[in-house]
């Protein structure tokens, strides 16, 4: 579904990723484990078409679309999940949500995505009037996933969703991940937490300094020396 | 205390205020959405002034009734600033997207300059005389000496243009869009909101809203030459910052705020310190409440 071969991709005169190849196919859950400064936001802001890779390519459903724009890329149904959320602190939660649905103009189908990811997190319809900066951690990230799957994503990109949330509140979120996945959205799921993060996925890569340095099924990882050493702290 | 003064005071004050207010707008929308401060801003005010002339004096030797004139003549002094608010930005802002905050703010000073020299070279330096486009209304003639016509009129239509604006941003997808651009350009991005688009909308708008100052204030006051953009500008901007630079009721509570002090002032002290007071004011803002009446101290979270 989604391939990228050999991306680098530089701020400026500092090359950030280097010859970057990974591929997540359809129904996958893949993650995309790493320390800090590894490279893995990049990737993320590769793929919507923010930060444009200098060389390589990204591929999604066999098009390029390391040459569109960032409107381009949602619109052909690949919507991002933001590290730190980046909720419109002004504007409500129902707001935010149509926010997300800004490329779509099915009336009927946006009002049928509405109801499903106030089912999927109940708590958002009780706060729907509220401003999106009064919610806590754990429902701006319940929001923030929402908006995403508003615009009816085939590819859902999730960056550190469990980042300073309680371990309850990530529970809960990963098995809404879990669920999305099962209803169909493909997930790539880039992590700190690296163990939650294989616990819930199909495949997994690790990136250390902008370069892929590992790459296997989640499983494996997990049993992974190296991996138990330097990401889950075994 | 004489209450009838009084009235008079806060009427003109009113009047002053709403086209500060309508002014302001256009400062405070593209600060809001790309933090610059479009310093030729005023100068699109002008140039609704003289394209109300010039359409005023076409269709006048037409023979139009009054009414039309007025309408037609905002309507295209509207359109024909829009034009000039998106060239501008595309022109003297858009290649400076990248560059940081100072290039783009001494573009718009050279942008501002080169309109007034613009409009020197066409128009001349000298004032113009501005018809009276304004009806006289039969229902004002009471109080017609403290509140006129076009006193009237201009609170009025900025009031309505004020009121349709906020519905706009509230209500509709594209105001959505520029009020989550403002929020978090990054993420509005991520939405597929395309961000060139919505800062053109920014500025034509503003500069619509400003066209529609200029043709109102230049029949008010009956003549045009090309500086009135710069006083009106400054004041307006000064309108922005007061009510807090980025908020839209702000420009609108800020411009109704400096008119009235002026007002009050030039009736109570002094006419000569007229423009003292309106900058007095501005610096007491910038000492002790830097974020304007509805502007909120910007807390970065990391």
């Amino acid at each position: 579904m989604l391939e990228l071969r050999r991306v680098c991709t530089f701020y400026g005169n500092i090359q950030a990723l280097h010859e970057v190849s990974l591929t997540i196919h359809k129904g996958e859950i893949v993650t995309l484990i790493g320390a800090n400064g590894a490279g893995k936001t990049t990737t993320l802001m590769s793929i919507c078409g923010v930060v444009p890779p200098r060389q390589g390519e990204i591929l999604f459903e066999g098009r390029p679309i390391h040459i569109l724009p960032p409107d381009r890329v949602v619109a052909l149904g690949i919507s991002q999940v933001p590290e730190g959320r980046l909720i419109f602190p002004e504007m409500t939660v129902l707001e935010n949500l149509e926010l997300g649905a800004f490329l779509r103009s099915d009336t009927a189908g946006i009002q049928e995505d509405l109801d499903y990811v106030l089912t999927l997190f109940p708590i958002l319809a009780e706060r729907r009037r509220q401003l999106g900066g009064t919610l806590s951690g754990g429902e701006q990230q319940m929001l923030a996933i929402s908006r995403a799957l508003m615009a009816r994503p085939r590819l859902l990109l999730l960056d550190e969703p469990s980042l300073g949330l309680a371990p309850i509140v990530i529970q809960q979120i990963f098995a809404i991940i879990q669920r999305v996945n099962k209803a169909g959205t493909t997930v790539f799921l880039v992590e700190q937490n690296a163990h939650q993060a294989l616990k819930i996925a199909h495949r997994g890569y690790v990136m250390e300094n902008g370069r892929i340095t590992l790459e296997d099924s989640a499983h494996a990882l997990l049993a992974n020396d190296e991996v138990r050493r330097a990401y889950l702290g075994m | 205390m004489d209450l009838q003064y009084f009235f008079e005071l806060t009427l003109s004050g009113l009047t002053r205020g709403s086209i500060y207010a309508l002014i302001a707008i256009g400062y405070t929308m593209v600060y809001g959405i790309i933090e610059l401060i479009n310093f030729a801003h005023g100068e699109v005010y002008m140039i609704g002034a003289f394209t109300g002339l010039i359409v005023a004096g076409i269709l006048g030797t037409m023979g139009f009734p009054l009414p039309a004139i007025l309408v037609l003549a905002a309507l295209v002094a509207m359109l024909y600033c829009a034009g000039y608010g998106y060239t501008i930005e595309k022109i003297a802002y858009k290649p400076l997207r990248q560059a940081g905050r100072l290039s783009p703010l001494i573009s718009a000073i050279g942008m501002s300059l080169f309109l007034q020299n613009y409009v020197i070279l066409v128009q001349t330096s000298d004032f113009v005389p501005f018809p009276s486009l304004i009806p006289e209304f039969a229902f004002l003639e009471p109080i017609a000496h403290i509140f006129g016509s076009s006193d009237f009129l201009i609170v009025v239509v900025s009031a309505v243009l004020m009121a349709g604006l906020t519905v706009f941003i509230k209500y509709t997808k594209i105001g959505k869009a520029m009020r989550a651009t403002a929020q978090n350009r990054k993420m509005a991005l991520l939405l597929g909101v395309d961000a060139d688009r919505i800062i053109s909308v920014t500025f034509i708008i503003g500069s619509a809203l400003a066209a529609v100052g200029g043709v109102l204030i230049a029949s008010h006051v009956g003549m045009v030459n090309f500086a009135i953009g710069f006083i009106a500008g400054i004041k307006a901007f000064t309108a922005a910052v007061l009510g807090g630079i980025g908020s839209l009721p702000g420009a609108m509570l800020g411009g109704l705020f400096l008119g009235l002090a002026e007002s009050f002032g030039a009736g109570y002290i002094s006419s000569d310190y007229e423009d003292v007071f309106a900058f007095s004011l501005l610096v007491i803002f910038l000492i002790f409440r830097p974020s304007g009446i509805m502007g909120k101290a910007k807390v970065e979270k990391v």
